[in-house]
């Protein structure tokens, strides 16, 4: 049996850094509360061009929702204006599905009694090949959190097998120190993207109850200790749903601007990942995030951080994807299989995290960018590690 | 109805407090018409600058500011980092305490402050203790440098040194009030009362000003229009500019019809 | 002896206290630096001048 530790603890071998911005994020956003904004609070911030972090609270509100097709058409201007058309396109590639955490909502929890499996070097490569066959540039690499059967070593090998195929390479794996980002920085990895989950510190030791995961501050603080590991950007995201949608997007907004100022040089890339809500639960549970809400998170970010990179995931469908381009999100996964492996012709080898409403190939997706006038762009920036 | 009031609304600078956000230029101006001129602006901030002594001028500029104003030193006359450290700790050593205004400029022609030198200095004399306003050319990347460096606020210029030409860096100077995390001073070009309170409504923190003052034709009440106009910026600011008022409702909603909830 | 970039002849040993009461300076509004060091004012009269120093007598006037 494993012990139950206080989530706020950080655990041996974890990395603490001498920064204050966990204090500075949670005191100002605890005063948080989108119910006392009315209408009028909306359409006056959606004059503003440069958004203070109380204008972003006022546009999270309920009151927002009834100024939705305003912060669209706002939202469209600060898109076109930041990014033009262009959509960025990425494929994920799950190299590994052990995990060591219990998340109470995830299907890679470790007593989930799934089919676990991780790619060797071969297969990895294989998959490489295949998905840089379809023509992608960018892959994002994920594995389940365990530092034992995928460990640091493991995915710096991933990374450098990776980048004989493509020009970016992300990564969505655990939580790790700051050498270890070094190390695979070295390999060839410019990209982090952590999510916290929640930021309700309560709801998430409840749904954490064990693993690595469960220390909150460790978890907080890794794209600071990416950063300080020279990586390029960090993303960031809450899972929407899971405790107050509202004020959990406006905690990671908070830290993720309070991490731009502090490192100017960064880019930061934000997800919004959510919970479905269930037809038959009670229609009137205030965490549930229905498109709408889905939509107005997303476009209140845009209009707080307009430079920012937004990512729409592949767990909603097609339609919803598709008209969230030229609104607000600049990067879009294609030909996706969140199964371990499954880009090639041999079967994947392990069970998915999550099941996918968008499974279009990286062509169909291409032309469903481009009958919008929007550009496919695969590469956008000149990794000088390269010249 | 909170009425907002310039009591509750001070200026801190490194945790001291002011009340008035009016800094006065002392340069250009008969002595005696000093204390008039800085109770006219309500200022409590007065820059003055170092030269070489001379034995037998008796008159002497601290003799002619009231005693309860703060003096602000200027590194004027440095043309690098290592000029300015050398000013400013003379000026110190006149006991005027920790205050020091850090200008450097190393071109005869525009009189345009030198970023680098002025990061430079900036760090050293954070880390001796003085409480260190520099002026600079509005630019983020060196304004960030200067919070590193220990700056207690900025000071952009508006336009270059007495040129009372107003805000042309404008744009720039409402970055710098967006992304640093400081006081913005704006300091030298502003050239009239109107543009004052313009830096002001934009949210600086206070202004700057000498030279419109000083070749005013009557400085004291000139002084006075500078005052009213800086705290009827500041009121504008806090107080939030108002919208225009959208007529007419949603007809319907083109972008946001495909929302399936 | 240079004081403020003039050439000052010393005919005797003398302090710097003795010295500036001579020139006519207020000390009170000075600062003084030998030799590009700051002398603090409590030092005064226990610096001996000599020929080869040069004197920077400074003090506040009016400045934006």
């Amino acid at each position: 049996m494993r012990k139950i530790y206080d989530s706020m603890e950080y655990q041996p071998n974890m990395q603490v850094l001498d920064s204050d911005l966990l204090e500075q994020v949670l005191d100002k956003t605890k005063n948080f509360n989108p119910y006392q904004y009315t209408k009028k609070d909306v359409l006056s911030v959606l004059e503003k061009d440069n958004l203070s972090i109380s204008d972003f609270a006022v546009l999270l509100s309920p009151a927002a929702e009834s100024c939705l097709e305003k912060m669209a058409k706002k939202s469209k201007l600060q898109r076109y204006k930041y990014f033009g058309g262009n959509v960025l396109l990425f494929t994920p590639l799950y190299i590994s599905n052990y995990c060591e955490n219990e998340c109470v909502y995830c299907g890679f929890n470790c007593k989930n009694k799934i089919s676990r499996s991780r790619l060797n070097a071969e297969e990895i490569e294989r998959e490489m090949i295949a998905i840089s066959k379809t023509g992608m540039r960018e892959v994002l690499m994920l594995t389940g959190e365990s530092p034992t059967k995928s460990d640091v070593e493991y995915i710096a090998k991933a990374v450098s097998i990776a980048k004989k195929y493509f020009s970016t390479i992300g990564l969505e794996v655990y939580p790790m120190n700051v050498d270890d980002y070094k190390l695979l920085h070295q390999s060839g990895a410019d990209f982090v993207t952590v999510f916290q989950e929640t930021y309700d510190s309560t709801v998430y030791a409840e749904k954490h109850p064990a693993g690595a995961k469960r220390c909150f501050p460790y978890r907080f603080y890794a794209q600071e200790r990416a950063i300080l590991g020279e990586m390029r950007g960090v993303g960031f995201g809450v899972l929407l749903g899971l405790s107050d949608f509202r004020k959990d997007m406006f905690t990671a907004a908070v830290h993720a601007k309070l991490l731009q100022q502090k490192y100017p040089h960064t880019e930061i890339a934000m997800s919004f990942p959510r919970l479905r809500p269930y037809k038959n639960h009670t229609e009137t549970n205030p965490n549930d995030v229905h498109e709408t809400q889905l939509l107005q998170m997303m476009m209140a970010f845009r209009l707080f951080m307009p430079f920012a990179s937004i990512t729409i995931s592949t767990r909603e469908r097609s339609g919803f994807r598709d008209n969230v381009l030229p609104l607000c999100a600049t990067k879009i996964s294609a030909g996706v299989n969140v199964g371990i492996g499954g880009h090639t012709e041999n079967e994947q080898k392990g069970d998915a995290q999550f099941e996918i409403s968008d499974p279009r190939t990286l062509e169909e997706i291409h032309n469903a960018i481009l009958n919008q006038n929007m550009q496919p762009v695969y590469t956008d920036y000149i990794n000088t590690s390269l010249l | 109805m909170n009425f907002i009031t310039n009591n509750n609304d001070p200026l801190i600078l490194d945790g001291h407090t002011f009340n008035s956000r009016f800094i006065l230029g002392s340069g250009k101006f008969s002595l005696k018409l000093i204390q008039t001129v800085m109770e006219y602006g309500g200022s409590e901030i007065a820059t003055i600058a170092l030269r070489r002594a001379n034995a037998d001028s008796p008159e002497n500029i601290l003799d002619f500011i009231p005693k309860n104003i703060t003096l602000l030193p200027n590194t004027s006359g440095a043309r690098n980092a290592e000029e300015a450290v050398r000013i400013a700790r003379l000026s110190r050593e006149l006991g005027c305490g920790d205050f020091v205004k850090i200008e450097v400029i190393h071109d005869s022609k525009y009189l345009l402050p030198d970023n680098e030198e002025t990061i430079k200095a900036t760090k050293i004399l954070a880390k001796e203790g003085f409480i260190v306003l520099p002026y600079m050319y509005p630019d983020l990347i060196s304004a960030r440098k200067l919070v590193d460096a220990g700056a207690a606020a900025v000071m952009p210029l508006g336009a270059p040194i007495g040129s009372n030409r107003g805000l042309l860096t404008k744009d720039f100077i409402k970055i710098l009030i967006e992304e640093i995390p400081l006081p913005i001073i704006v300091d030298a070009g502003i050239g009239s009362p109107s543009q004052a309170c313009e830096a002001m409504e934009l949210g600086a923190s206070a202004v700057m000003a000498n030279t419109a003052i000083a070749t005013a034709d009557d400085c004291a009440s000139m002084a006075k229009a500078f005052r009213l106009a800086i705290e009827a910026g500041r009121t504008a600011y806090l107080a939030k500019l108002g919208r225009v008022l959208d007529k007419g409702a949603e007809a319907s909603s083109p972008l946001t019809g495909f929302l399936q909830d | 002896m240079t004081v403020n970039g003039e050439f000052i002849e010393l005919s005797s040993p003398i302090d710097l206290k003795t010295f500036l009461e001579s020139q006519g300076y207020n000390i009170n509004r000075i600062a003084v630096e030998i030799n590009y060091e700051i002398i603090p004012k409590s030092t005064y009269q226990n610096v001996i001048l000599s020929e080869k120093d040069v004197l920077e007598i400074v003090s506040f006037m009016g400045g934006g």
